[in-house]
């Protein structure tokens, strides 16, 4: 059954090709079957694969299929091989799980849009480089499937594409995302001089056969590999695209920006934790980002006004709780982390993506509110989801974020943990002012605005609707409760004592966000919009709404400068050579050598004469 | 059949075939598009044919040379000059992908060009005459015959069929300027070629300009580095390199489609042959002195080039200055010289022919149905053809080198292969790799991406149209998935042409498998 494997990817490789060929001709009922199909039958076959695998588990923890040799040139063979274990089966399950219920409610969302078939096109493209990414046994396939990924992302985000706003965030995305991308080249380059292997477990015995702890080449590959990761998983500082990728469908923001995509990077470092286990401090250096991101991301949460910014920061701030676990060695807490935040993230952007379609393409969270009795499923999600993200207990974030901040404090990070407590507190009070405010209170929409948006609000309907939300709210509360048997791949996880009290802080000051919310928000929320308007107030929401400043950073840096540049040479500065000296040059020398023609015999006669003079002296004096 | 006749007739069918499009046009207007097909579509059948019976997996580079196979005749003994044509992998490789983009060009033809057209197919296939006659030729007269042969047809095909821009040079301005670059810096090869058959004459007292006997010629350092530098520089402008790039997107701007697809399709692809075959190959020890000057430059023309391209209005010129950037690539990989590198830039050879071939195409078909190449009159094209915009996508996203195209494995291989020879300039070229995104994403917005400008549906691709765009495709994800039949074919000669550049010493060889 193991050989079955390729077939996961296969399916929705079909499927994506079959749509890309078919170009609008065929139905949307058509394009359900393929597209929902192609994704459904991986979901199927990963199931049977993984019974498989969990019954009989091979020898050595891992199955591992070779498709065929990718280049072959000297000191250089990467291999298209698949390599199913403990670690890549999670992963290919919640691609295919939590993306089929994705692509489910797509089909309820993007029901009448142009371009329906396209969509499911990019959705099922997307699902397969997620899955060459997570199945690949060679850095360079890893790769193969992590471009694909950026490419589809940007295909997904600028799917409307009539919209100039929308193309600017998906280059955006790409683009940021493959500035990491080439951190991550170059440190396949230098892992190839020095290891002259990327296949992965040869690469990390290598790896650990050469280079002692703490090595600077080791260092250098594994912050380069970190490039990488916080590219595509948006952490800090190559952040910034994230919230702008928003500008995509609902759908797509609950598949790439939740579920899939931005977890990559977490995948790769936990891929090649042997290489990070040799460098304390690139260990170090992914707990300080994941810190520092989660920190930022949380403030940043705070001051938004677009629902689905508030998911995005808060996705971000996550993946931060991640990469953190992963800096403290909690291996198998970070992936643990990215199952359950799969679940509940995915279930907040579908049920985001049902408030949007509701509210007539409203996203600003000031002209919601009140909603709790409109859309009941929609709340229910939006409460399972929030416990999730605030880990409220017994839903699935509690067990998995209360291990981060556990391991984080007993493997003698006390300032990370501090943070992370922080960020708990932080998590708590966006999450709770997104419901109160789009839930509770009054409806503020109740007029369409000049778009269109807003107005009277409509019940969703359709089992594509309900299905997934249904699945995913059980899968959040009761999602944690399933432990992941990752001990064969990954680590152990650091050992020891917390005091009691400690123990408990994460909850109360969860409870404590939860609680604080609604006074500031809800209560005195004129107030609290006073004082952030003014002075001081306003100079700090302003920083928080717009992303610490970031944009600003990287456009002055980067954007501007390339600008110049094209501007500088759009004429080919480069082209003077051409202008001045050819041109010119040979124009005047033309002229020059004209002016001998003149007509004149004597002037004929005498250069006839002058040159046999020359010849002759020449011959002579030679 | 023996194999050094192919050869002879690899090189005959394309000139005889090109007079009789010339000839056939007073019978019937459109007969030579039919006669320039068949004998393209021959040329390919057997290019594919040297390649399915001959074995590559041998080269020897120096003394002992062997090639796969060879034909040589008396040409003009007094000079020691013959009539030499011989074949290994690396020549067979751009040999197919001429003939390959010989049949596209004619098709991308087909609809464009009725205006004396028999004149036409006869340039484009004398073109095609001597791109063929350089990569075949191992006489260096035979090869300099060859390599001034491709710039006549090339110049008329300009001059005669040209486009003029509004706003631009005139496509005679832009043919002069063509051939004045390239025939000044071919005047520095000629110097260079006698130069060495003078040293060679005077260490040995033979006179030949054969290949072989002139491939490790005793002479001085100095010496050996002027010659070297006369080969380098025309090879530098037909690349070209930046700061002699700038004929390459006058010429593109104002050639006709077909003339695009040939210049940056395959006479780019001469001089990075050169380069292989000539500078490094003959000259390991001065081209090992100017290495890092040239791969520097190459990171230049790679970041010069996308900064350029990113900020044109005409969609042609971008494509043109797209070229400019991924030959700085090739110069990056041919200096580094190791055979991962070379192995990349034999890869990078094909894909780039390809993927240029198809974004020329593509504007040539968008110009015939809009009327325009300029950027600021399109917009939103998207929802106005079914299939012109994914393929567009496609090639764009093959230029920016996303794998599983062509592009990805050269452009990998060379930076690889680079960085285990100049970490540093590996890193500055990896840059390219994010400044490729800027230009092809601007290109996609600005042309299909937006609010369209008119509404309305453009007549979509016709068959023959997709058949061409649909067969580059496929080889462009062959070359990207699995490249290695072509990475095997090419293997015993770039293995031993990195041996001869790294070592410095001749390659004596051993079979690569």
């Amino acid at each position: 059954m193991l050989d079955l494997l390729f077939l996961v990817f296969l399916f929705p490789l079909l499927g994506f090709f079959v749509l890309a060929v078919s170009r609008g001709h065929i139905s949307e009922r058509t394009t359900n079957v393929i597209g929902i199909g192609a994704v459904g039958l991986a979901a199927l076959t990963t199931a049977l694969v993984g019974y498989t695998f969990l019954t009989t588990i091979p020898t050595g923890g891992a199955y591992t299929q070779l498709l065929w040799q990718w280049m072959d040139v000297p000191g250089f063979h990467p291999e298209f091989a698949l390599r199913l274990d403990a670690l890549s089966l999670v992963m290919i399950s919640v691609v295919t799980g939590v993306g089929f219920l994705i692509v489910l409610f797509s089909a309820w969302y993007m029901h009448g849009e142009e371009g329906y078939s396209r969509f499911f096109a990019y959705m099922n493209l997307f699902i397969t480089s997620m899955l060459f990414l997570v199945l690949a046994d060679d850095l360079l396939f890893v790769y193969f499937g992590w471009e694909g990924v950026g490419l589809c992302s940007y295909l997904l985000i600028g799917f409307l594409y009539k919209d100039a706003e929308n193309g600017s965030a998906a280059r955006k995305a790409f683009l940021v995302t493959r500035i990491g991308d080439v951190a991550f080249a170059i440190g396949m380059w230098l892992l190839v001089k020095e290891l002259g292997t990327l296949n992965i477990q040869d690469m990390v015995a290598a790896a650990h056969e050469h280079w002692a702890v703490g090595s600077g080449v080791a260092t250098a590959a594994a912050l380069l590999l970190l490039g990488g990761a916080c590219g595509k998983s948006a952490q800090f500082p190559l952040q910034t695209w994230l919230p702008d990728a928003m500008a995509g469908p609902t759908p797509v923001s609950a598949l790439l920006h939740a579920a899939t995509m931005v977890i990559a990077g977490v995948y790769l470092i936990a891929r090649t934790h042997g290489l990070f286990l040799l460098s304390p401090v690139a260990m170090q250096t992914v707990a300080v980002i994941g810190a520092t991101t989660l920190l930022i991301a949380g403030l940043c949460a705070l001051a938004q006004t677009d629902i689905k910014r508030v998911l995005a920061y808060s996705t971000m701030s996550q993946i931060g709780y991640m990469f953190l676990a992963l800096g403290v060695g909690a291996w198998g807490g970070a992936i643990f982390h990215v199952m359950t935040h799969a679940f509940f993230k995915a279930l907040l952007f579908l049920a985001s993506g049902s408030v949007i379609l509701a509210c007539h393409h409203e996203q600003q969270m000031a002209r919601m509110g009140g909603l709790r009795k409109k859309l009941p499923l929609t709340f229910w999600s939006f409460v399972a989801g929030g416990a999730a993200l605030a880990a409220i207990p017994p839903s699935a974030g509690f067990f998995s974020k209360d291990a981060i901040i556990h391991l984080s404090y007993v493997s003698g990070h006390h300032g990370l943990w501090l943070c992370a407590i922080f960020g708990a507190f932080l998590t708590a009070l966006y999450t709770a002012r997104m419901i109160y405010l789009t839930f509770f209170g009054e409806y503020r929409g109740t007029t369409p605005d000049a778009h269109g948006h807003g107005g009277e609000v409509h019940r969703p309907t359709g089992l594509a609707h309900h299905i997934p939300l249904t699945v995913l709210i059980i899968a959040s509360v009761v999602g944690g409760f399933w432990g992941l048997k990752l001990i064969d791949v990954l680590p152990a996880a650091p050992s020891g004592e917390q005091p009691m009290w400690l123990e408990a802080l994460p909850l109360i000051v969860s409870f404590a966000g939860i609680a604080i919310a609604w006074p500031l928000f809800m209560t005195f929320g004129k107030t609290t919009e006073r004082l952030t308007h003014h002075g001081f107030g306003n100079a700090i929401r302003t920083l928080w709404l717009h992303a610490m400043g970031f944009d600003w950073l990287w456009d002055r840096l980067l954007v501007k400068p390339w600008y110049w540049a094209a501007r500088f040479g759009r004429r080919d500065a480069t082209d003077i050579f051409g202008r001045a000296v050819l041109e010119t040059g040979f124009t005047h020398a033309n002229q020059l050598i004209a002016l001998t023609q003149n007509g004149r015999v004597r002037w004929y006669a005498a250069s006839i004469g002058l040159g046999a003079v020359l010849i002759l002296a020449a011959v002579i004096y030679s | 059949m023996d194999s050094g006749i192919l050869l002879v007739i690899l090189l005959a069918v394309p000139f005889v075939g090109g007079l009789l499009c010339w000839l056939v046009e007073r019978i019937d207007k459109n007969l030579p598009r039919w006669v320039g097909l068949l004998t393209m579509l021959t040329v390919l059948g057997l290019a594919l044919y040297a390649w399915a019976t001959g074995d590559y997996s041998l080269t020897l580079l120096g003394p002992e040379h062997k090639w796969v196979s060879e034909f040589q005749a008396a040409w003009i003994p007094r000079f020691g000059i013959s009539f030499h044509l011989a074949l290994d992998g690396l020549s067979l490789l751009l040999t197919l992908l001429t003939g390959l983009l010989g049949v596209m060009a004619v098709a991308c033809s087909w609809k464009e060009i009725f205006h004396r057209s028999g004149f036409f197919y006869m340039n484009l296939m004398w073109n095609f005459f001597g791109v063929i006659g350089v990569f075949l030729a191992v006489d260096l007269f035979l090869f300099f015959f060859f390599w001034e042969m491709m710039l006549v047809p090339m110049f008329f095909l300009i001059a005669l069929w040209g486009h003029d821009i509004p706003h631009g040079p005139n496509r005679l301005y832009a043919a002069i300027k063509y051939f004045m670059f390239t025939q000044a810096s071919g005047l520095l090869m000629l110097i260079a070629i006698l130069a060495l058959v003078f040293v060679h004459y005077q260490s040995t007292g033979v006179l030949t300009f054969d290949y072989d006997a002139l491939l490790g010629t005793a002479m001085s350092s100095t010496v050996e580095f002027w010659i070297m530098l006369g080969f380098f520089f025309a090879f530098l402008v037909k690349l070209p390199s930046v700061p002699f790039h700038t004929w390459l997107p006058d010429a593109h701007g104002q050639a006709p489609t077909a003339g695009s697809v040939d210049l940056a399709g395959v006479m780019l692809k001469t001089a990075a042959y050169g380069f292989i075959r000539y500078g490094i190959a003959m000259f390991p020890e001065a081209s090992a002195q100017i290495a890092p000057y040239a791969m520097w430059l190459g990171v230049f023309s790679i970041l010069w080039g996308a900064a350029l391209s990113f900020a044109q209005n005409d969609m042609k010129r971008l494509v043109a200055y797209m070229s400019v950037s991924h030959m700085g690539f090739i110069l990056v990989g041919v200096y580094a010289g190791t055979a991962q590198a070379l192995q990349g830039v034999m890869i990078t050879m094909l894909s780039h022919g390809i993927s240029s071939a198809g974004l020329f195409i593509l504007t040539g078909e968008i110009y015939e149905r809009l009327h325009t190449r300029d950027f600021r009159n399109m917009g939103g094209l998207w929802g106005r053809f079914p299939y012109l915009p994914p393929i567009a996508l496609f090639f764009a996203m093959a230029s920016l080198g996303l794998p599983g195209m062509g592009n990805f494995v050269g452009e990998f291989l060379i930076l690889l292969g680079t960085f285990k020879a100049d970490p540093a300039v590996a890193v500055g070229a990896s840059l390219g790799l994010i400044t490729a995104i800027c230009y092809a994403l601007i290109y996609l917005q600005r042309a299909y991406y937006g609010p369209p400008q008119q509404t309305g549906k453009l007549l979509d691709l016709n068959r023959r149209e997709l058949a061409t765009l649909a067969t580059l495709m496929a080889v462009l994800l062959w070359l990207g998935i699995h490249p290695n039949e072509f990475l095997h074919t090419s293997a015993a000669t770039m293995e031993a042409t990195s041996h001869v550049y790294l070592q410095g010493s001749a390659y004596t060889g051993v079979a690569t498998r």
